[in-house]
């Protein structure tokens, strides 16, 4: 018990230090100045939901009126019209409207709404439309080492260093202690809740590897995001899109006769109706599923930063009807309540990605006229295969 | 839509896609694989361990099992042994009984036929002794009174006078 209510203290105290250091970095962040307006808190959110190309802390304006910007550069790497370019991303010094411009073998980049624009030959300066689009510029194919590729490699490397360190103490004791104590639950939960209800006990394990790796990634970096350092991983679509292709290609591969079979040419149906049903599960298979996938994850994590940072940014737009107090308070009490609760949206998301992952999995691997086991009657002892429908 | 499409990043997804990959990879090889087949041989282990167990449980009641019915027929036997002995007790006391009072009687006839027989040599040896001391008293006394010879015609005619009274 004692256990319990110290976990909850811990918990409490880092949710309050991340609320208070996000507060800190909205009032002094953003690259225009302090932000106190509405307009200015909505273009702040946005701007933070968008991957970046600097690793930006904070900014405070200086005593001489110049704002101060707290962070590393990280490299941006691209494939432009003329090849590879690369520099650091301080080139840009955390221009975003597209007025610095780098030139780089001989191609000239600007940034603009955290995108990297290659001018068109021979044009000088960047020239937009009414909808504020650049005319004279296209985007290039930009494998940046951005904020999100700089977080996937941390949790990659973490993962890496956790696990392989878990590993290494089963070749020497049976337990294992220390921080594997807390990895080894989890990995069990993952392989016994997870990958062996809905693959089945024969043929989880080829697939267990891959539910493992998605599931923390995806866990880890939710939790990163909650974290003052402003990562928004799995609020990228990119991101959770390969995550979504990884299972839909995993899913697909591996599907049995069976699979296809139900899927292409549905028995037990009037011929003339299999043409109509098999259009609807290909677009199942290969559009809805990895869809609800991909939309799932990316939508409720950004909307958890979204809605993290607008009870934040209470502190600001009512300060006026409520005074500083009233509204610090009612900023802290309500954002800090949606902290605690996307702690627990960060595991529910990684969970479900990979209950469904693991789900779309099963189905394609499915036996349908497997052996049962028969109990002492000779009555079949329905499995784990069998129930499956009843939860679909 | 326009937002959500002009967000995507395909240098991110493709970024993203190669990393997943290796981490994929690097995980199963590194962490998954090994993690998993320690987990599965440490769970058999745990069965194989509580199915001894259950075993050698089965075994030991087996053997108490055993044990007791060792236990109940040597407990038998002892009874059946003891009851023997007494039986042969009985038996060998009633004989020895028997035996005895044959033998003594035996002893007894013998007994009394030696007394029997002794007696009669007595009596014939004291009938002898008895006659042949009579002899001797009656040749002492016919001496002392033959000494003189007018005794001697005394005798002679008492004598003569009781066998002519005869």
């Amino acid at each position: 018990m004692e256990e319990v209510s110290k976990m909850i203290r811990t918990l409490v105290l880092l949710c309050t230090l991340c609320i208070s250091l996000q507060g800190f970095a909205i009032s002094e962040g953003g690259d225009q100045g302090a932000v106190d307006t509405k307009d200015e808190v909505d273009a702040y959110i946005l701007h933070h939901i968008k991957d970046a190309h600097d690793f930006h802390l904070f900014s405070y304006t200086g005593d001489n009126g110049e704002r101060k910007h707290v962070g590393f550069p990280l490299p941006v790497i691209l494939w432009s019209s003329n090849g590879l370019a690369t520099f650091m991303s301080s080139e840009f010094h955390h221009d975003d409207a597209g007025k610095v411009i780098v030139e780089k073998g001989g191609s000239k980049f600007v940034k603009l709404h955290g995108k990297i624009y290659e001018l068109n030959a021979g044009a000088s300066e960047v020239q937009f439309d009414e909808h504020h689009h650049a005319e004279n510029a296209a985007k290039v194919l930009d494998f940046s080492i951005t904020k999100s590729v700089f977080g996937i490699l941390l949790v990659g490397l973490l993962m890496l260093w956790a696990f392989s360190s878990l590993a290494k103490q089963y070749a020497s004791k049976k337990v294992p202690t220390g921080f594997g104590r807390v990895l080894e639950p989890l990995v069990i939960y993952v392989r016994d809740e997870i990958a062996k209800p809905n693959i089945g006990e024969k043929k989880y394990r080829q697939f267990t590897g891959y539910l493992l790796t998605v599931f923390f990634f995806i866990w880890i970096l939710n939790l990163l995001g909650l974290t003052p350092l402003g990562f928004n991983v799995t609020g990228q679509l990119a991101v959770t899109a390969a995550l979504a292709i990884f299972t839909l290609i995993i899913y697909t591969f591996s599907g049995n006769k069976d699979y296809w079979m139900h899927m292409l040419w549905m028995p037990g149906v009037p011929v003339l109706i299999r043409p109509v049903l098999a259009i609807i599960e290909l677009a199942g298979a290969f559009i809805i599923k990895p869809f609800s996938l991909l939309v799932r994850l990316f939508a409720n994590i950004s909307a958890g930063h979204i809605v993290v940072m607008s009870l934040v940014a209470i502190m600001f737009t009512l300060k006026k009807s409520l005074g500083v107090v009233g509204a610090t308070g009612l900023s802290l009490v309500l954002s800090f309540f949606i902290t605690l609760i996307e702690v627990l949206v960060a595991f529910l998301q990684a969970y479900i990605f990979t209950m469904l992952s693991a789900l779309f999995i099963g189905m394609a691997v499915a036996e349908h006229d497997h052996e049962h086991e028969h109990d002492a009657n000779g009555h079949d002892i329905p499995d784990a295969e069998d129930v499956r429908g009843d939860f679909i | 839509m326009e937002t959500l499409l002009n967000d995507f990043s395909p240098g991110l997804f493709i970024v993203q896609t190669i990393l997943l990959l290796g981490l994929i990879f690097l995980l199963v090889k590194v962490a998954w694989k090994p993690i998993l087949t320690s987990l599965n041989e440490r769970e058999e282990g745990i069965h194989g361990a509580l199915e001894a167990a259950e075993k050698a449980r089965a075994e030991m009641q087996n053997l108490q099992a055993d044990n007791e019915k060792l236990l109940k027929d040597a407990r038998a036997e002892r009874e059946a042994m003891l009851k023997e002995a007494r039986e042969i007790k009985d038996k060998m006391i009633t004989d020895s009984k028997e035996q005895a009072k044959v033998e003594g009687d035996k002893m007894l006839k013998q007994a009394q036929a030696a007394i029997e027989s002794e007696k009669k040599a007595a009596v014939a040896d004291i009938k002898n002794q008895v006659a042949e001391l009579s002899i001797e008293i009656a040749e002492k006394v016919l001496k002392e009174q033959l000494a003189n010879k007018d005794q001697q015609l005394k005798l002679v005619e008492s004598m003569l006078g009781d066998v002519k009274l005869n």
